[in-house]
């Protein structure tokens, strides 16, 4: 088994749900996170006070799949959440020891 | 007049509303300055101006009232305890000596909002770090032996009001009084731990966004409700209250959008407030486009007058000094400029652009200075005793907390369902 973690900008979270259940995934588990990349911050100005806001808000998705299904799933989040500008975010693939479903108890890609 | 004055019910009316307007400038206030504070902070900054209106109120008539009012018209220094404890505070007749017609609890209970809210103004510049039991003492002492005496030389009839300085709402025993008391107490307690590195920027804009129409909407009781009466002087006071605030409101915003590059809420606010400060003094005094022009000048140089706090590296965490002292100030020597008898017979010296010589401008800066000297020096000496005595700052462990659950033991915020809170 996979996990497949993406960074990505908010407002493409409905995309990339939409096409992960449209290619068959059954699950992701999704965050709101705050971080810094290439994209810098931005500037708020308080009374003549500035303040640049370095960490800016992204969502993080995680999926477990099948080691087949990986790539695929990476690829479909890359497409899905591209919009060509700075800050798109990034996505990666690691590997999963043991995944256990808690209800049943199943083990393994039984329990994706 | 010999005998006790008339009750007027007109009068009376208009008094009994404007005492509600200006205590609700006080929860006003709370939210202006809460709204500015870290979230960590802002039960510790409502309840230190809430607090205010619980024990201001009761010093007030215990002792503080009749050392402001006593001895009134004697051109003197301090008043006496004739109405200490409430004695001949009756409520069926006005009072001759202060040619009342209104009951003369009601001036009492008028004035008493006043004494509230001018030592809460002190808690913008002392944010996040004034323990709440030295705050407690030092508004407490500050009341009887600063705002009591200033108060009887200028409202009292005391030497300030004999020399022909003029203030009609309290631009020096209000602002200039609790601006300078603010400097003194931030130079004794020192900077918040991070400042000015840390960024330590507002938690809730709209709380002050709220704050401020409150008290734009109070402030109207505050000036108008200075004339004691329903008149004429009241009806301008309430034209010229709302021109300086909008007037405050579009100087400062023009010239962020020139320094900063974007009009910002908070810009708005706090040129308002910069406009209904600098009004106060002037506001039953002055009339046509004067209070436009008064505004304006104090919405600009309020904006420049907040960034000295960087420049000389003193802590006034939310600009009391930049915006109070500062604005009171401008309106209190505008005064001087702007005074028209036309508007109000009181007047007697015209200002310099209606007619008159520098007269009165010279009799409103020695009541600017000699107020401003007077409530820094007693107030830094206040605060230095309660500092030797049971230190007037928070621990840094505290500080890093916060004062919600340093100092009351809650937090204003409780947001998501993880984590727990059992009985103990």
């Amino acid at each position: 088994m996979k996990l497949v973690t993406a960074i990505i900008k908010p407002h493409k979270l409905e995309d990339v749900k939409d096409a992960l259940k449209e290619a068959g995934i059954t699950g992701m588990t999704v965050d709101e996170v705050k971080g810094f990349g290439r994209q810098g911050g931005k500037t708020e100005i308080y009374r003549g006070a500035e303040y640049v806001v370095d960490l800016l808000p992204k969502v993080r998705v995680e999926a477990i799949v099948p080691d087949e299904l990986a790539d695929q799933v990476a690829e479909i989040i890359v497409v899905s959440a591209r919009t060509g500008k700075i800050g798109d975010g990034k996505v990666w693939i690691t590997t999963v020891d043991k995944l256990i479903r808690i209800r049943t108890g199943e083990l393994g890609e039984d329990a994706v | 007049m010999k005998g006790f004055l008339v009750i007027d019910t007109g009068d009376t009316a208009w008094m009994l509303i404007s005492t509600g307007l200006v205590l609700f400038m006080t929860p006003g206030l709370a939210f202006f300055y809460g709204g500015m504070v870290r979230a960590k902070n802002v039960l510790g900054m409502l309840m230190q101006n809430f607090f205010a209106m619980g024990l201001m109120a009761i010093i007030w008539v215990t002792i503080a009232f009749s050392l402001a009012f006593g001895n009134f018209g004697d051109g003197g220094f301090i008043g006496n305890l004739d109405f200490a404890w409430m004695h001949n505070i009756n409520a069926t007749t006005g009072n001759e000596a202060f040619a009342l017609t209104i009951p003369f609890v009601l001036f009492c209970a008028y004035q008493m909002t006043f004494a509230v809210i001018t030592p809460a103004l002190i808690t913008g510049a002392t944010a996040d770090r004034f323990k709440f039991k030295a705050y407690g003492i030092f508004i407490a002492l500050w009341l009887v032996l600063v705002y009591a005496p200033v108060a009887h030389w200028v409202f009292g009839g005391g030497w300030l009001a004999k020399l022909g300085a003029l203030d009609f709402a309290g631009g020096a025993v209000v602002h200039i009084n609790a601006g300078a008391a603010a400097l003194a107490v931030i130079l004794v307690l020192g900077k918040r731990r991070g400042w000015p590195r840390e960024g330590m920027h507002p938690h809730n804009l709209p709380f002050t966004l709220l704050g401020t129409g409150i008290l734009w909407f109070g402030w109207f009781g505050f000036n108008a409700g200075s004339a004691l009466a329903a008149n004429g002087i009241a009806a301008t006071a309430v034209m010229n209250t709302f021109l300086a605030a909008s007037a405050g409101m579009i100087g400062w915003l023009l010239f962020e959008r020139i320094k900063d590059g974007k009009p910002t809420t908070l810009g708005a606010a706090s040129g308002a407030v910069a406009g209904l400060v600098a009004i106060t003094p002037c506001a039953g005094y002055v009339g046509g486009m004067a209070p436009i022009i008064i505004g304006l000048i104090a919405g600009v140089l309020c904006v420049f007058a907040i960034q000295l706090k960087f420049k000389f590296g003193y802590d006034d965490s939310l600009d009391v000094i930049g915006v109070h002292l500062v604005g009171g100030l401008i309106g209190a020597l505008l005064l001087g400029f702007f005074a028209d008898a036309a508007v109000n017979p009181a007047v007697k010296n015209q200002g310099l652009f209606t007619g008159g010589d520098a007269k009165l401008l010279w009799f409103q800066f020695v009541a600017s200075a000699v107020t401003l000297v007077f409530s820094f020096t007693v107030s830094f000496i206040i605060a230095k005793v309660i500092d030797k005595l049971i230190g007037l700052r928070i621990t840094e462990e505290d500080e890093f907390e916060g004062m919600d659950l340093s100092q009351h033991a809650e937090s204003a915020y409780s947001f998501g369902s993880t984590g727990s809170m059992d009985r103990i």
